[in-house]
Protein backbone atom coordinates (compact mmCIF):
# COMPACT_ATOMS: atom_id res chain seq x y z
CA UNK A 1 0.00 0.00 0.00
CA UNK A 2 1.37 3.30 -0.88
CA UNK A 3 1.86 5.49 1.97
CA UNK A 4 1.42 9.17 0.25
CA UNK A 5 -1.89 10.46 1.05
CA UNK A 6 -4.64 10.79 -1.53
CA UNK A 7 -6.77 13.79 -1.67
CA UNK A 8 -9.14 11.71 -0.18
CA UNK A 9 -7.18 10.91 3.17
CA UNK A 10 -5.91 14.81 2.83
CA UNK A 11 -9.19 15.62 3.35
CA UNK A 12 -9.56 13.08 6.49
CA UNK A 13 -6.76 14.62 8.37
CA UNK A 14 -9.06 17.62 8.13
CA UNK A 15 -10.92 15.89 10.69
CA UNK A 16 -7.99 16.61 13.02
CA UNK A 17 -8.64 20.57 12.57
CA UNK A 18 -11.76 19.84 13.57
CA UNK A 19 -10.45 18.46 17.09
CA UNK A 20 -8.55 21.81 17.51
CA UNK A 21 -11.57 23.48 16.22
CA UNK A 22 -13.87 21.56 18.86
CA UNK A 23 -11.30 21.87 21.63
CA UNK A 24 -11.22 25.92 21.05
CA UNK A 25 -15.05 26.08 21.15
CA UNK A 26 -15.44 23.67 24.19
CA UNK A 27 -12.40 25.83 26.33
CA UNK A 28 -14.02 29.13 24.96
CA UNK A 29 -10.53 29.74 23.91
CA UNK A 30 -12.25 32.36 20.50
CA UNK A 31 -9.40 30.54 18.14
CA UNK A 32 -11.99 28.87 16.02
CA UNK A 33 -11.73 31.39 13.23
CA UNK A 34 -7.79 31.61 13.05
CA UNK A 35 -7.46 28.16 13.42
CA UNK A 36 -9.58 27.20 10.32
CA UNK A 37 -7.84 30.50 8.35
CA UNK A 38 -4.36 29.07 9.19
CA UNK A 39 -5.09 25.72 8.24
CA UNK A 40 -6.67 26.61 4.67
CA UNK A 41 -3.93 29.05 4.41
CA UNK A 42 -0.96 26.46 5.10
CA UNK A 43 -3.22 24.24 2.14
CA UNK A 44 -3.24 26.86 -0.33
CA UNK A 45 -0.09 28.22 0.21
CA UNK A 46 1.73 24.68 -0.24
CA UNK A 47 -0.15 23.58 -2.97
CA UNK A 48 0.51 26.44 -4.71
CA UNK A 49 4.32 26.14 -3.69
CA UNK A 50 3.81 22.63 -4.62
CA UNK A 51 2.72 23.30 -8.41
CA UNK A 52 5.66 25.59 -8.74
CA UNK A 53 8.22 23.66 -7.25
CA UNK A 54 7.12 20.70 -9.49
CA UNK A 55 7.74 23.15 -12.52
CA UNK A 56 11.26 24.27 -11.23
CA UNK A 57 13.12 21.47 -10.04
CA UNK A 58 11.78 19.09 -13.37
CA UNK A 59 14.46 17.22 -14.35
CA UNK A 60 13.91 18.85 -18.10
CA UNK A 61 14.14 22.02 -16.62
CA UNK A 62 17.56 24.16 -16.49
CA UNK A 63 18.65 23.96 -13.11
CA UNK A 64 19.06 27.90 -12.98
CA UNK A 65 15.64 27.77 -12.46
CA UNK A 66 16.32 26.66 -9.25
CA UNK A 67 18.82 28.67 -8.24
CA UNK A 68 16.77 31.52 -8.96
CA UNK A 69 14.33 30.35 -6.67
CA UNK A 70 16.82 30.01 -3.96
CA UNK A 71 17.83 34.28 -4.47
CA UNK A 72 14.02 34.33 -4.48
CA UNK A 73 14.24 32.75 -1.06
CA UNK A 74 17.47 34.59 0.13
CA UNK A 75 15.62 37.89 -0.59
CA UNK A 76 12.24 36.91 0.90
CA UNK A 77 14.45 35.98 4.28
CA UNK A 78 15.97 39.36 4.00
CA UNK A 79 12.49 41.27 3.98
CA UNK A 80 11.23 39.23 6.76
CA UNK A 81 14.35 39.73 8.87
CA UNK A 82 14.32 43.68 7.97
CA UNK A 83 10.31 43.63 9.16
CA UNK A 84 11.52 41.68 12.63
CA UNK A 85 14.26 43.67 13.33
CA UNK A 86 13.19 47.04 12.58
CA UNK A 87 15.87 48.73 15.43
CA UNK A 88 18.79 46.70 13.80
CA UNK A 89 20.68 49.95 11.37
CA UNK A 90 20.95 48.56 7.98
CA UNK A 91 19.57 45.38 8.42
CA UNK A 92 18.47 44.55 4.95
CA UNK A 93 21.99 44.72 3.31
CA UNK A 94 22.97 42.77 6.23
CA UNK A 95 20.48 39.86 6.08
CA UNK A 96 20.97 39.73 2.54
CA UNK A 97 24.40 39.10 3.00
CA UNK A 98 24.11 36.60 5.82
CA UNK A 99 21.54 33.89 4.08
CA UNK A 100 24.00 34.57 0.50
CA UNK A 101 27.08 33.82 2.57
CA UNK A 102 25.44 30.87 4.77
CA UNK A 103 24.05 29.32 1.24
CA UNK A 104 27.14 29.99 0.03
CA UNK A 105 28.90 28.07 2.42
CA UNK A 106 26.35 25.35 3.25
CA UNK A 107 25.70 24.51 -0.15
CA UNK A 108 29.38 25.02 -1.45
CA UNK A 109 30.31 22.38 1.41
CA UNK A 110 27.34 20.01 0.98
CA UNK A 111 27.84 19.74 -3.28
CA UNK A 112 31.22 20.78 -3.67
CA UNK A 113 31.86 17.21 -1.47
CA UNK A 114 28.82 15.60 -3.48
CA UNK A 115 27.12 14.75 -0.53
CA UNK A 116 24.07 15.18 -2.96
CA UNK A 117 23.92 16.13 -6.48
CA UNK A 118 23.74 19.63 -7.75
CA UNK A 119 19.69 19.01 -8.84
CA UNK A 120 17.00 21.06 -8.64
CA UNK A 121 15.61 18.48 -6.44
CA UNK A 122 18.30 18.95 -3.94
CA UNK A 123 19.09 22.78 -4.61
CA UNK A 124 16.08 23.83 -3.80
CA UNK A 125 14.60 22.35 -0.57
CA UNK A 126 18.44 22.24 0.76
CA UNK A 127 18.33 26.42 -0.15
CA UNK A 128 14.92 26.36 2.05
CA UNK A 129 16.96 24.63 5.05
CA UNK A 130 19.50 26.59 5.47
CA UNK A 131 17.26 29.72 4.82
CA UNK A 132 14.45 28.92 7.06
CA UNK A 133 15.68 27.60 10.13
CA UNK A 134 18.57 30.81 10.03
CA UNK A 135 15.83 33.40 9.53
CA UNK A 136 14.81 33.32 13.48
CA UNK A 137 18.36 33.24 14.93
CA UNK A 138 19.38 35.69 12.47
CA UNK A 139 16.56 37.90 14.24
CA UNK A 140 17.52 36.91 17.58
CA UNK A 141 21.17 37.83 17.27
CA UNK A 142 20.59 41.26 15.56
CA UNK A 143 17.62 42.03 17.87
CA UNK A 144 20.18 40.79 20.75
CA UNK A 145 23.23 42.99 19.78
CA UNK A 146 21.37 46.27 19.63
CA UNK A 147 19.60 45.46 23.02
CA UNK A 148 22.81 44.62 25.08
CA UNK A 149 25.19 47.47 23.45
CA UNK A 150 21.83 49.63 24.15
CA UNK A 151 21.39 48.12 28.03
CA UNK A 152 25.26 48.50 28.81
CA UNK A 153 26.04 51.58 27.16
CA UNK A 154 27.95 52.80 30.43
CA UNK A 155 29.88 49.41 30.32
CA UNK A 156 30.77 49.87 26.51
CA UNK A 157 31.56 53.39 26.98
CA UNK A 158 34.05 52.67 29.90
CA UNK A 159 35.77 49.95 27.75
CA UNK A 160 35.99 52.23 25.12
CA UNK A 161 37.30 54.91 27.13
CA UNK A 162 40.36 52.70 28.28
CA UNK A 163 41.81 52.69 24.71
CA UNK A 164 39.89 49.59 23.23
CA UNK A 165 38.81 49.16 20.04
CA UNK A 166 35.20 49.10 19.69
CA UNK A 167 35.26 45.14 18.39
CA UNK A 168 37.14 44.36 21.76
CA UNK A 169 34.82 46.99 23.87
CA UNK A 170 31.77 44.63 21.89
CA UNK A 171 32.81 41.68 21.98
CA UNK A 172 31.50 40.41 25.40
CA UNK A 173 27.91 41.99 24.33
CA UNK A 174 28.42 39.60 20.67
CA UNK A 175 29.35 36.90 22.46
CA UNK A 176 26.70 36.67 24.64
CA UNK A 177 23.82 37.42 22.11
CA UNK A 178 25.72 34.76 19.26
CA UNK A 179 25.39 32.15 22.52
CA UNK A 180 21.82 33.39 22.82
CA UNK A 181 20.85 32.50 19.00
CA UNK A 182 22.88 29.57 18.65
CA UNK A 183 22.15 27.60 21.60
CA UNK A 184 18.56 26.01 20.51
CA UNK A 185 20.30 24.99 17.42
CA UNK A 186 22.53 23.36 19.27
CA UNK A 187 19.97 21.75 21.73
CA UNK A 188 17.86 20.85 18.86
CA UNK A 189 20.84 19.15 17.16
CA UNK A 190 21.71 17.23 21.17
CA UNK A 191 18.00 16.30 21.48
CA UNK A 192 17.63 14.28 17.89
CA UNK A 193 16.51 11.07 17.77
CA UNK A 194 15.91 10.65 21.60
CA UNK A 195 13.34 13.54 22.30
CA UNK A 196 11.59 13.76 18.59
CA UNK A 197 11.83 12.62 15.15
CA UNK A 198 13.29 15.34 12.61
CA UNK A 199 10.69 16.35 9.79
CA UNK A 200 13.03 15.29 7.15
CA UNK A 201 13.31 12.12 8.15
CA UNK A 202 10.01 11.16 9.20
CA UNK A 203 9.15 12.43 5.58
CA UNK A 204 11.37 9.98 3.87
CA UNK A 205 10.36 7.03 6.04
CA UNK A 206 6.55 7.69 5.57
CA UNK A 207 7.67 8.06 1.56
CA UNK A 208 8.78 4.57 1.78
CA UNK A 209 12.68 5.25 2.08
CA UNK A 210 15.12 2.66 4.31
CA UNK A 211 15.19 4.38 7.95
CA UNK A 212 18.82 4.05 7.57
CA UNK A 213 18.97 6.10 4.26
CA UNK A 214 16.88 8.40 5.72
CA UNK A 215 19.01 9.18 8.75
CA UNK A 216 22.13 9.44 6.27
CA UNK A 217 19.89 12.57 4.74
CA UNK A 218 18.41 14.01 8.21
CA UNK A 219 22.37 13.92 9.89
CA UNK A 220 23.71 16.05 6.63
CA UNK A 221 20.60 18.07 6.75
CA UNK A 222 21.08 18.61 10.09
CA UNK A 223 24.79 19.67 10.08
CA UNK A 224 23.82 22.10 6.96
CA UNK A 225 21.23 24.03 9.60
CA UNK A 226 23.86 24.02 12.05
CA UNK A 227 26.30 25.55 9.65
CA UNK A 228 24.00 27.75 8.32
CA UNK A 229 22.99 28.96 11.20
CA UNK A 230 26.80 29.95 12.57
CA UNK A 231 27.54 31.25 9.04
CA UNK A 232 24.17 33.85 9.39
CA UNK A 233 24.89 34.62 13.15
CA UNK A 234 28.44 35.05 12.69
CA UNK A 235 27.95 37.74 9.61
CA UNK A 236 24.97 39.82 11.21
CA UNK A 237 26.63 40.19 14.29
CA UNK A 238 29.74 41.27 13.12
CA UNK A 239 27.95 43.22 10.46
CA UNK A 240 25.66 44.81 13.01
CA UNK A 241 28.65 45.88 15.97
CA UNK A 242 30.17 47.59 12.70
CA UNK A 243 27.27 49.51 12.24
CA UNK A 244 26.69 50.66 16.03
CA UNK A 245 30.45 51.68 15.92
CA UNK A 246 31.69 54.92 14.09
CA UNK A 247 34.98 54.39 12.39
CA UNK A 248 36.82 56.18 15.49
CA UNK A 249 35.12 53.77 17.55
CA UNK A 250 32.47 55.32 19.40
CA UNK A 251 29.08 53.63 20.09
CA UNK A 252 26.67 55.80 17.90
CA UNK A 253 24.38 58.13 19.87
CA UNK A 254 21.13 57.24 18.79
CA UNK A 255 21.59 53.71 19.37
CA UNK A 256 17.49 52.67 20.72
CA UNK A 257 16.51 49.96 21.98
CA UNK A 258 13.05 48.85 20.35
CA UNK A 259 10.24 47.49 22.87
CA UNK A 260 9.58 43.46 22.75
CA UNK B 1 51.50 78.26 31.97
CA UNK B 2 50.72 76.03 29.00
CA UNK B 3 47.47 74.71 28.13
CA UNK B 4 46.78 70.95 27.76
CA UNK B 5 43.57 71.59 25.31
CA UNK B 6 42.41 74.72 23.70
CA UNK B 7 39.02 74.66 22.50
CA UNK B 8 37.81 77.21 20.11
CA UNK B 9 34.37 77.91 18.79
CA UNK B 10 33.42 73.82 19.58
CA UNK B 11 29.40 73.57 18.82
CA UNK B 12 27.61 70.14 19.61
CA UNK B 13 24.59 69.10 17.87
CA UNK B 14 21.84 66.00 18.58
CA UNK B 15 19.81 66.32 15.52
CA UNK B 16 18.24 69.78 15.99
CA UNK B 17 19.57 70.11 19.79
CA UNK B 18 22.41 72.21 20.34
CA UNK B 19 24.32 71.20 23.23
CA UNK B 20 27.22 73.03 23.10
CA UNK B 21 27.17 76.67 21.38
CA UNK B 22 30.22 77.95 20.75
CA UNK B 23 33.00 77.01 23.52
CA UNK B 24 36.12 78.51 23.80
CA UNK B 25 38.11 76.80 26.53
CA UNK B 26 41.81 76.65 27.61
CA UNK B 27 42.70 73.68 30.05
CA UNK B 28 45.82 74.37 32.44
CA UNK B 29 48.50 71.87 32.45
CA UNK B 30 48.37 71.37 36.07
CA UNK B 31 46.18 70.99 38.83
CA UNK B 32 42.28 70.36 39.06
CA UNK B 33 40.05 71.83 36.51
CA UNK B 34 36.39 71.78 38.04
CA UNK B 35 34.03 72.38 35.06
CA UNK B 36 30.33 73.21 36.70
CA UNK B 37 26.86 74.34 35.27
CA UNK B 38 23.46 72.76 36.26
CA UNK B 39 22.36 69.54 34.84
CA UNK B 40 21.81 69.38 31.09
CA UNK B 41 24.14 72.43 30.53
CA UNK B 42 26.46 70.55 28.48
CA UNK B 43 29.32 69.99 30.76
CA UNK B 44 29.55 66.15 30.29
CA UNK B 45 29.55 66.73 26.65
CA UNK B 46 32.12 69.32 26.91
CA UNK B 47 34.13 66.42 29.30
CA UNK B 48 33.61 63.70 26.86
CA UNK B 49 34.94 65.48 23.26
CA UNK B 50 38.39 65.70 25.67
CA UNK B 51 38.85 61.88 25.08
CA UNK B 52 36.46 61.35 21.81
CA UNK B 53 33.42 59.64 23.17
CA UNK B 54 32.04 62.48 21.27
CA UNK B 55 33.05 64.60 18.39
CA UNK B 56 32.39 68.50 17.91
CA UNK B 57 29.80 69.27 15.18
CA UNK B 58 32.24 72.29 14.24
CA UNK B 59 35.13 73.99 15.74
CA UNK B 60 38.21 72.86 17.02
CA UNK B 61 40.42 71.38 20.06
CA UNK B 62 43.76 70.58 20.27
CA UNK B 63 45.77 68.61 22.76
CA UNK B 64 49.33 69.82 23.57
CA UNK B 65 48.85 71.50 20.27
CA UNK B 66 47.80 68.21 17.94
CA UNK B 67 44.61 68.54 16.74
CA UNK B 68 42.14 65.96 18.27
CA UNK B 69 41.11 64.58 15.18
CA UNK B 70 45.08 64.08 14.03
CA UNK B 71 45.37 61.69 17.04
CA UNK B 72 44.65 58.04 17.07
CA UNK B 73 41.37 58.05 19.03
CA UNK B 74 42.90 54.77 20.72
CA UNK B 75 45.72 56.15 21.83
CA UNK B 76 43.96 59.40 22.82
CA UNK B 77 41.63 57.79 25.07
CA UNK B 78 44.85 55.49 26.88
CA UNK B 79 46.55 59.12 27.70
CA UNK B 80 43.43 60.98 28.64
CA UNK B 81 41.03 58.47 31.01
CA UNK B 82 37.84 58.83 32.03
CA UNK B 83 35.74 57.72 34.91
CA UNK B 84 31.71 57.93 34.53
CA UNK B 85 29.29 59.23 36.96
CA UNK B 86 28.27 55.51 37.90
CA UNK B 87 30.92 52.73 38.56
CA UNK B 88 30.79 50.34 35.44
CA UNK B 89 32.56 47.54 36.88
CA UNK B 90 32.78 44.37 34.25
CA UNK B 91 31.79 40.80 34.99
CA UNK B 92 35.07 39.33 36.74
CA UNK B 93 36.93 40.01 39.83
CA UNK B 94 38.63 43.11 40.92
CA UNK B 95 41.80 42.01 39.79
CA UNK B 96 40.61 40.86 36.19
CA UNK B 97 39.12 44.93 36.07
CA UNK B 98 42.60 45.89 36.33
CA UNK B 99 43.87 43.54 34.18
CA UNK B 100 41.42 44.79 31.63
CA UNK B 101 43.15 48.25 31.30
CA UNK B 102 46.88 46.48 31.37
CA UNK B 103 47.05 42.77 30.69
CA UNK B 104 50.91 42.80 31.58
CA UNK B 105 49.83 44.67 35.37
CA UNK B 106 51.84 41.82 38.09
CA UNK B 107 50.91 41.69 41.68
CA UNK B 108 52.98 44.83 42.84
CA UNK B 109 51.31 47.10 39.94
CA UNK B 110 48.04 45.64 41.15
CA UNK B 111 48.69 46.53 44.72
CA UNK B 112 49.80 49.71 43.82
CA UNK B 113 46.84 50.72 41.97
CA UNK B 114 44.78 49.78 44.41
CA UNK B 115 46.89 51.58 47.54
CA UNK B 116 46.45 54.52 45.10
CA UNK B 117 42.85 54.61 45.33
CA UNK B 118 42.67 53.81 49.07
CA UNK B 119 41.12 50.08 48.39
CA UNK B 120 42.97 47.35 50.97
CA UNK B 121 44.69 45.19 48.17
CA UNK B 122 42.71 41.69 49.94
CA UNK B 123 39.95 43.11 47.68
CA UNK B 124 41.34 42.25 44.45
CA UNK B 125 40.18 38.96 44.31
CA UNK B 126 36.28 39.84 45.19
CA UNK B 127 33.78 39.37 42.55
CA UNK B 128 33.75 43.21 41.45
CA UNK B 129 29.97 43.13 40.97
CA UNK B 130 29.13 42.85 44.66
CA UNK B 131 31.61 46.13 45.46
CA UNK B 132 29.80 48.82 47.00
CA UNK B 133 29.33 51.85 45.23
CA UNK B 134 32.00 53.55 46.67
CA UNK B 135 34.50 50.59 46.22
CA UNK B 136 33.37 49.74 42.84
CA UNK B 137 33.88 53.38 41.78
CA UNK B 138 37.44 53.96 43.39
CA UNK B 139 37.91 50.31 41.44
CA UNK B 140 37.02 52.01 38.07
CA UNK B 141 39.36 54.91 38.76
CA UNK B 142 41.97 52.31 39.24
CA UNK B 143 41.50 50.29 36.34
CA UNK B 144 41.44 53.99 34.55
CA UNK B 145 45.04 54.63 36.69
CA UNK B 146 46.01 51.52 35.10
CA UNK B 147 46.30 53.10 31.65
CA UNK B 148 48.90 55.13 32.73
CA UNK B 149 46.87 58.26 31.40
CA UNK B 150 48.38 61.73 32.03
CA UNK B 151 45.18 63.15 32.22
CA UNK B 152 42.26 62.04 34.32
CA UNK B 153 38.45 63.15 33.28
CA UNK B 154 36.10 62.65 35.98
CA UNK B 155 32.25 62.91 35.17
CA UNK B 156 30.40 63.84 38.37
CA UNK B 157 31.90 60.36 39.47
CA UNK B 158 31.08 60.81 43.06
CA UNK B 159 27.63 62.10 42.61
CA UNK B 160 26.15 58.47 43.99
CA UNK B 161 28.96 58.16 46.62
CA UNK B 162 28.45 58.20 50.63
CA UNK B 163 30.76 60.98 51.97
CA UNK B 164 33.93 58.31 53.09
CA UNK B 165 34.04 57.17 49.26
CA UNK B 166 33.83 60.93 48.20
CA UNK B 167 36.73 61.94 50.24
CA UNK B 168 38.83 59.04 49.53
CA UNK B 169 38.39 59.83 45.56
CA UNK B 170 38.98 63.22 46.03
CA UNK B 171 41.90 62.61 47.58
CA UNK B 172 43.30 60.57 44.74
CA UNK B 173 42.79 63.24 42.31
CA UNK B 174 44.50 65.68 44.67
CA UNK B 175 47.25 62.48 44.93
CA UNK B 176 47.53 62.89 40.88
CA UNK B 177 47.43 66.76 40.70
CA UNK B 178 50.32 66.76 42.75
CA UNK B 179 52.33 64.09 41.23
CA UNK B 180 51.65 66.79 38.33
CA UNK B 181 48.89 64.63 36.58
CA UNK B 182 45.78 67.14 35.36
CA UNK B 183 42.84 66.21 36.25
CA UNK B 184 39.26 67.75 34.70
CA UNK B 185 36.65 67.22 37.17
CA UNK B 186 32.83 67.87 36.16
CA UNK B 187 30.63 68.34 39.33
CA UNK B 188 27.72 70.60 40.18
CA UNK B 189 28.34 69.83 44.17
CA UNK B 190 29.68 73.64 44.70
CA UNK B 191 31.26 72.51 48.08
CA UNK B 192 33.10 69.49 46.58
CA UNK B 193 34.28 72.28 43.85
CA UNK B 194 35.49 74.80 46.27
CA UNK B 195 37.78 71.84 47.70
CA UNK B 196 39.20 70.72 44.94
CA UNK B 197 39.74 73.58 41.90
CA UNK B 198 42.65 74.93 40.79
CA UNK B 199 40.86 76.30 38.12
CA UNK B 200 37.36 76.70 37.11
CA UNK B 201 35.09 76.81 34.66
CA UNK B 202 31.56 77.44 34.41
CA UNK B 203 28.93 75.70 31.46
CA UNK B 204 25.57 77.10 31.45
CA UNK B 205 23.32 76.43 28.74
CA UNK B 206 25.99 75.56 26.25
CA UNK B 207 28.43 77.61 26.77
CA UNK B 208 31.04 78.79 29.12
CA UNK B 209 30.12 81.92 31.12
CA UNK B 210 33.40 82.43 32.95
Amino acid sequence: MSTDPSYLGLAASGVLVAVAVGISMWRHLGLERSILWASLRALVQLLVIGAALGLVIDPGQPIAFSWIWVAVMVGFAAWTTQRRASEVPGVLPLALMAYGASCLVSLGVLFGLSVFPVEGRTVVPLGGMVIGNSLAATVLVGRRIVGELADHRDEVEARLALGMTSAQAAHPFLRSAARTALTPQIETTKAVGVVFLPGAMVGLILAGTDPVEAVRVQVAVMYLVLGSVATTTTVVAIGVSRRLFTPDHRLVRDLRRSPD
Amino acid sequence: MGHLFELHDVHVADGDQQILRGVDLQVNERGITVVQGPSGSGKSTLLRLLNRLEVASSGSITFRGDDLMDLDPIELRRRVGMVFQRPTPFPGTVSDNLLAADPLLDDVGIAALMDRVGLPVDLVERDAMVLSGGEAQRMCMARTLATGCEVLLADECTSSLDAAATSAIEATARALAADGDTVVWVTHDEGQADRLADHRVRVEEGRVVD
